[in-house]
């Protein structure tokens, strides 16, 4: 390989960075996948790997996933939780692949709650 | 595109790998595939997180979820639990030993809240395997600037404003030995990584290299810039085969990248480090004794001066550092000297590592502020004495060191208040001992290492030791006399002043120390017969006291020969034929009943 020059360095740096975010910081925003048992009957694996698509592909590295357990709402699974920084956290009900990306392009990425998504404020 | 959500930081240091971390990790890899979360989740080998005891030791990343003592055995239910349905298991996470609560985070276990990261700032985050992880930690930017910024006499300013010592044992500030090495005249000169860690019970050294390789080899490239060296060479030991495995992985990364090898970053210096493995004597860890040994002599010190900085290895001006003295290189020069040196003491600044071990609850590695009470350090970082029993006393520096007794835990981590007390700093071992130790079979100990690690070129270290071993082993055999107390303390005034190298000058250490602060102990045993702390064998009936005994047969369930005979609500008895005096019985019985 041919030899670094400080950009390039920088630029090492900036893509390996990507790369290990998970370890440092927590994320500013935090998105919960409720997945009990009934969760994932009801599709939240499906919910949790288009959301992590979409993050990889905004190339997001402040968004933190969380597999979390059942909130005890079978009714209403997958439910996803949503909390940006500093505001109240979102409980989105009966979640699939399109309306995960609905609720990531829309509420994280602008900051839009869907309310029609939505179960309550926790 | 990183579509990874979770990062498992699995430990893959030494510790772990002994304990089972590679079993667990191809148990993690299949049943993660198995349950389709190959893709989200990955899972990284790191170096040592520092909390070996309760290893193989994994953090959860981004949720900062701690486990301790993994088995293959777990990973199913782990995997299926936690990753897949987000229900942390709970039975794997970390106990505290008084309250038997359990702590989730790690951030919150108290080992590792009051640690200060600096010198291991990048442990369990970042595979040592992949360059590319430490560069996104800053790393080689250190050395860029260095490099392409920097003057010689900047880099050595810089170091000077640290006030970084030396964390090999002696504590030189570290920039004036490069100021030295850099004004000796020659075109040939070293850098030399001292990686030998010969001090029994030490393994920080090991760790940083495990942990994180390029923070050494960064280190080596500002040094060899600031006193203008071509080459240099780690010195580690053969014992240390995963360091030494990493740090060649390291080299090969760094000479592809460039930072390593001709014109490094385009700026027409040139600089390589090649590994040379010692054998593992501890006086090749005397700088010295050292380079002879990197020359292929024998490995014997010689007498400075002339010191290295001016004739050092092949007769060249050398520096020789240790290894946690370079990990903090390349942040001092990116940070600036006056960023170090911003914690710690009036004369000790930064931050040390320690290697806690005995009768302590919490063994590990642990970083902490230079100035940092022992007690904080003994209590609330290791977690206080386990059994409920007594803490006596903390022996500091290994070999070299002292004992520190209780009332003076108080003391400092500083140089200077260590020494004031009786003990060094040394390269960071920290040795707690409780009420069952005994402080003459201690110093007994130690003698017997150090006389063994004697090169046996100067009569004063190589005799006198062996005296002192003899002594020693007298009093505690039962044999001492009163005048013996005398000439221990006599002799180890002579070997001090009378000794070639460092090995000679602090091998008395233990025994002063003990005299110091315990010569009642040496009392017991020479004038009474008796070793307070039941550890002197010769010095025990292994007889019951029946009106001690309460009956609880603890020491019968113990003894691995069957002599003791017990039965239930009966004082127990000692059958002396069948005993092999394996002082079991000694540490079981609660109510001090056995003489
Ligand atoms: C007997 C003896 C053994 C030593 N062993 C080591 C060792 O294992 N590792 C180490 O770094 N320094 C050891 N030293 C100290 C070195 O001689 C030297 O002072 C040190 O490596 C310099 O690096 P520093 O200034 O970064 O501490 C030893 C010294 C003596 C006298
Ligand atoms: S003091 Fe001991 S180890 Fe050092 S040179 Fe003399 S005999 Fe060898
Ligand atoms: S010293 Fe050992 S062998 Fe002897 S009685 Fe006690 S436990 Fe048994
Ligand atoms: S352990 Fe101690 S108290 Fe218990 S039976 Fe043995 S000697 Fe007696
Ligand atoms: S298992 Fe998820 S709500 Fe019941
Ligand atoms: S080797 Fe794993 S914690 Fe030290």
């Amino acid at each position: 390989m041919a030899k670094l020059s400080i950009q390039d360095l920088k630029k090492i740096k900036e893509n390996a960075a990507k790369g290990i975010s998970l370890r440092q910081e927590q994320g500013r925003i935090k998105v919960t996948v409720h997945m009990g048992t009934c969760g994932i009957a009801a599709g939240a694996r499906e919910v949790m790997s288009t959301l992590v698509e979409e993050i990889a592909q905004a190339d997001r590295q402040d968004i933190q996933v969380v597999a979390s357990s059942c909130m005890g709402m079978c009714s209403s699974e997958p439910n996803v939780t949503v909390q940006v920084e500093a505001e109240e956290p979102i409980i989105y009900q009966k979640m699939t692949a399109n309306k995960m990306r609905q609720v990531f392009k829309r509420h994280i990425l602008l900051g839009e709650v869907q309310t029609d998504f939505a179960l309550a404020k926790m | 595109m990183n579509k990874i959500r979770t990062e498992l930081l699995l430990c893959g240091g030494t510790g772990c790998h002994s304990t089972g971390s590679i079993k667990v990790r191809d148990a993690l890899k299949n049943e993660l595939d198995k349950q389709g979360l190959g893709k989200e989740i990955k899972i990284v080998e790191t170096g040592c997180n520092g909390f070996c005891a309760v290893g193989p030791v994994m953090l959860v990343q981004p949720e900062g979820i701690f486990y301790q003592k993994l088995a293959e055995k777990d990973v199913p239910e782990l995997v299926e639990e936690h990753f897949l349905k987000g229900r942390p298991v709970k039975r794997l996470f970390y106990k505290e030993s008084a309250s038997k609560e359990m702590i989730p985070q790690m951030h919150d276990i108290p080992f590792f809240a009051h640690q200060e990261l600096r010198t291991m700032r990048n442990k369990g985050i970042i595979d040592p395997e992949v360059i590319d992880d430490y560069i996104a930690r800053d790393g080689y930017f250190g050395a860029a600037k260095a490099l392409t910024e920097m003057t010689p006499q900047q880099i050595i300013e810089e170091m000077k404003i640290s006030g970084l010592r030396g964390r090999g044992g002696a504590g030189f500030p570290t920039g004036m030995k490069w100021d030295f090495a850099s004004k000796s005249p020659g075109n040939v000169k070293y850098v030399l990584c001292n990686a030998d860690e010969g001090d029994p019970g030490a393994f920080m050294d090991r760790s940083i290299l495990e942990a994180d390789p390029h923070a050494v080899l960064e280190g080596m490239i500002i040094a060899a810039k600031a006193i203008n060296a071509t080459k240099g060479y780690i010195y580690a030991r053969t014992e240390y085969p995963l360091a030494i495995k990493r740090l060649e992985i390291a080299i090969a990364q760094a000479k592809e990248y460039g930072f390593l090898g001709d014109d490094i970053l385009g700026t027409g210096f040139s600089f390589d480090i090649e590994i040379y493995q010692g054998a593992g004597a501890f006086v090749c860890g005397e700088e010295t004794a050292l380079m002879r040994s990197i020359e292929g002599k024998r490995g014997m010190p010689r007498p400075r001066p002339p010191f290295p900085a001016h004739k050092g290895l092949w007769e060249k001006p050398t520096i020789l550092n240790n290894v946690e003295t370079l990990a903090n290189v390349a942040q001092i020069i990116l940070k600036g000297g006056k960023w170090y040196s911003s914690i710690g003491t009036e004369t000790s600044k930064g931050t040390k590592v320690f290697a806690i071990s005995g009768d302590v609850n919490n063994i590990g590695l642990v970083e902490v502020p230079m100035g940092t009470p022992l007690r904080t350090l003994i209590y609330d970082v290791g977690g206080g004495i386990p059994d409920k029993k007594k803490f006596k006393a903390v022996q500091l520096g290994g070999p070299s060191g002292g004992c520190i007794p209780e009332y003076l835990l108080d003391t400092l981590v500083d140089y200077e208040e260590i020494a004031k007390v009786g003990a060094i700093m040394g390269s960071g071992g920290v040795i707690v001992m409780d009420e069952s130790t005994c402080m003459v079979d201690m110093a007994r100990f130690f003698m017997d290492f150090i006389q063994d690690e004697s090169c046996g070129k100067c009569t004063p270290c190589r005799e006198g030791t062996k005296r002192l071993l003899e002594l020693l082993e007298k009093i505690c055999d039962g044999r001492g006399e009163l005048e013996d107390i005398d000439i221990l303390e006599e002799l180890s005034v002579t070997i001090k002043e009378a000794s070639l190298c460092g090995l000679g000058q602090t091998a008395p250490n233990p025994v002063l120390s003990t005299l110091r602060y315990f010569k009642d102990e040496y009392y017991a045993h020479i004038i009474d017969k008796k070793c307070p702390a039941k550890r002197c064998v010769a010095l025990l009936k292994f007889e019951v006291d029946p009106d001690k005994c309460k009956k609880c047969g603890l020491c019968f369930k113990a003894c691995p020969t069957e002599a003791i005979v017990w039965k239930k609500k009966e004082v127990a008895y000692i059958n002396k034929e069948k005993c092999v005096e394996c002082l079991t019985c000694f540490s079981k019985c609660k109510f001090d009943a056995i003489n």
